[in-house]
């Protein structure tokens, strides 16, 4: 198992205010390892921006400690704190951009600060640029940017001191469906390239589906649900989790007392025929209920539910085929879809 | 009425009036702009809050703020002649008018700093900046726009306040205006000085606002 980077141990975070106390996360434990991609998932409001702060001490705990690097990050001074900050790179849902630098001089930033020389920060600057895609626009000013772009710039500037976390703070949130995707690839490019670890914070299902290893749930400032993504997209315990993941819509009648399989396609190539080459090798005909997939860089992401035959017999030869493949399932009954109507 | 005396008194005064009026804002800057930091800094929402400080500070920028300038100006007689060595003057009433203008140029740099994007704040903080830096490469830069068109208010309101010292043994064109238009009545001279404190207060107005333009790269 690869080394711990992040680990939280007994969080509670408590915010004071005129009206009272606002508990904003409550007995949070969680280890995060070098060169994963960790999601954290939850509606808003249910702690997960507090949580990300917590992990930088933008937010300071009130009780529990945070480990980063082995290095208890409450023992430290606000100089030492700072020296940490630079090797846990941020971005976020605004972009938050120097309006008045352009793109160039806003991945100099984080380098003017850590004192480097003129010189070696331009050259960075450019290297990096040119990761992110976007080397002409180097001289451009933020509001001259399209909302990818900005991003893209965030992410060079957070990228640019080196550092050994990258802290996504709904990163996508404010970004279309296609530049989203354009954004949560190259954060992946990242994390395979330069083994960069990656927490994303988000509300949004796909972008777990789309780049994590592991995932949490929190709901109402505390965890619920913790694994890796297959593992809880196929098994969802928590009322929270399901009302996340499983697809929402119609269709609930139609599914009460027969038998169904979710099939979860995870990046399976999807040039291969799956369900065609099942029926044809079974011998058997399946009803597709529900189906959200979709095509990434030719491999398949997403989920289906079939309805199965009556028949005992042909359901173990569906089942065995589609373990013969690898293809995760789960036998569903209707009432999967009624928790979360 | 445009005798050469007169061309030349209103010359002066002109002269005065924008020695007094630049004097005064340069100095007000130089204690308002720190002094506007400070207290958003200090403020409990601040990036670096320190309470009693910024009740402190708060409470004199108010106290000041609420003194009438031509009161203040001859209320702080005795400490004007204390650093310039007279009362009367161009050069003396510098001193009223910074130190009636410094927490003026205070609340308005408080306020142009409040205009800064916090989520922008927040991600300097991440990138482990430390406060001083904040001020000087996020706050300041940041809100330079906004600064610069206050600049330009805050020279009109000053320019405002050294004509009124005119009542009070100032030099400039609230003199001429209240030596020569009010005192006798000579009505025409009384037009000349209004409209050239119009045209001044234009021509400030609109240096500043093309100097906003210019420097604001969030209009490109």
């Amino acid at each position: 198992m690869a080394k711990e980077i992040i680990r939280i141990i007994g969080l509670n975070k408590t915010f004071h205010s005129k009206q009272g106390d606002v508990v904003a996360l409550k007995n949070v434990d969680l280890t995060i390892h070098e060169g994963e991609i960790f999601g954290i998932i939850g509606l808003s409001g249910a702690g997960k921006s507090t949580l990300v702060r917590c992990m930088n001490f933008l937010e300071r705990p009130t009780e529990g400690r945070i480990l980063f690097d082995d290095v208890n990050l409450s023992t430290l001074s606000r100089k030492e704190l700072l020296h940490v900050r630079r090797s846990i790179g941020m971005i976020f849902q605004g972009f938050n951009l120097l309006e008045q630098r352009t793109a160039l001089k806003n991945i100099c930033y984080p380098m003017e600060i850590a004192g480097w020389p003129k010189q070696k920060m331009k050259q960075r600057a450019m290297e990096l640029l040119e990761i992110v895609g976007l080397p002409e626009r180097a001289n451009a000013y933020p509001s001259q940017l399209s909302g990818g772009q900005k991003q893209r710039i965030a992410i060079a500037r957070a990228l640019a001191t080196h550092p050994k976390v990258l802290l996504c703070d709904e990163a996508t949130s404010a970004l279309d469906p296609n530049t989203t995707d354009a954004i949560l690839n190259l954060l992946k490019e990242i994390n395979l390239n330069m083994g960069v670890t990656i927490v994303v914070i988000t509300h949004e299902m796909r972008v777990i589906e789309r780049i994590c290893n592991r995932v949490a749930v929190i709901d109402q400032s505390e965890i619920v649900e913790l694994g890796e993504v297959k593992e809880v997209f196929l098994r969802p315990r928590s009322a929270i989790a399901k009302q996340l993941i499983l697809p929402k819509g119609e269709g609930v009648a139609h599914m009460a007392g027969s038998r169904c399989v979710r099939i979860v396609f995870d990046g399976m190539s999807s040039f291969e025929p799956v369900i065609s080459n099942m029926t044809l090798e079974c011998r058997t005909p399946v009803n597709i209920l529900f189906a959200d997939t979709k095509n990434i860089d030719g491999k398949a992401f997403g989920q289906m539910i079939l309805q199965l035959p009556e028949d005992e017999k042909a359901i173990e030869r569906i089942k065995s085929y589609l373990e013969s493949r690898g293809i995760v399932y789960k036998e569903e009954t209707g009432d999967v879809h009624t928790a979360n109507a | 009425m445009f005798t050469p005396q007169m061309l030349e008194l209103f010359g002066v005064g002109i002269l005065e009036s924008l020695y007094m009026t630049l004097g005064a804002t340069l100095l007000s800057y130089l204690l308002g702009l720190p002094l506007g930091l400070l207290l958003w800094v200090t403020d409990k929402d601040g990036i670096y809050p320190v309470r009693w400080l910024n009740v402190m500070l708060g409470f004199i920028v108010n106290l000041l703020r609420s003194v009438p300038f031509i009161i203040l100006l001859i209320a702080i007689i005795p400490f004007t002649r204390s650093i310039v060595g007279t009362s009367i003057g161009s050069t003396a009433t510098i001193v009223p008018l910074v130190v009636s203008a410094t927490p003026f140029v205070a609340r308005m740099v408080e306020s142009s700093i409040k205009e800064v994007d916090a989520g922008v704040i927040e991600a300097a903080q991440a990138m482990g900046t430390p406060t001083l830096q904040i001020v000087t490469k996020v706050l300041v830069p940041e809100a330079k726009p906004s600064l610069i068109t206050g600049a330009a208010i805050a020279v009109t309101t000053i320019l405002g306040y050294s004509a009124m010292a005119g009542f009070a043994g100032g030099g400039g064109l609230g003199a001429i205006a209240i030596n020569y238009g009010y005192y006798r009545y000579q009505t025409d001279v009384m037009l000349v000085t209004v409209t050239l404190l119009i045209i001044i207060v234009q021509v400030f107005q609109e240096i500043g606002m093309r100097i906003t333009r210019k420097v604001d790269k969030r209009l490109n």
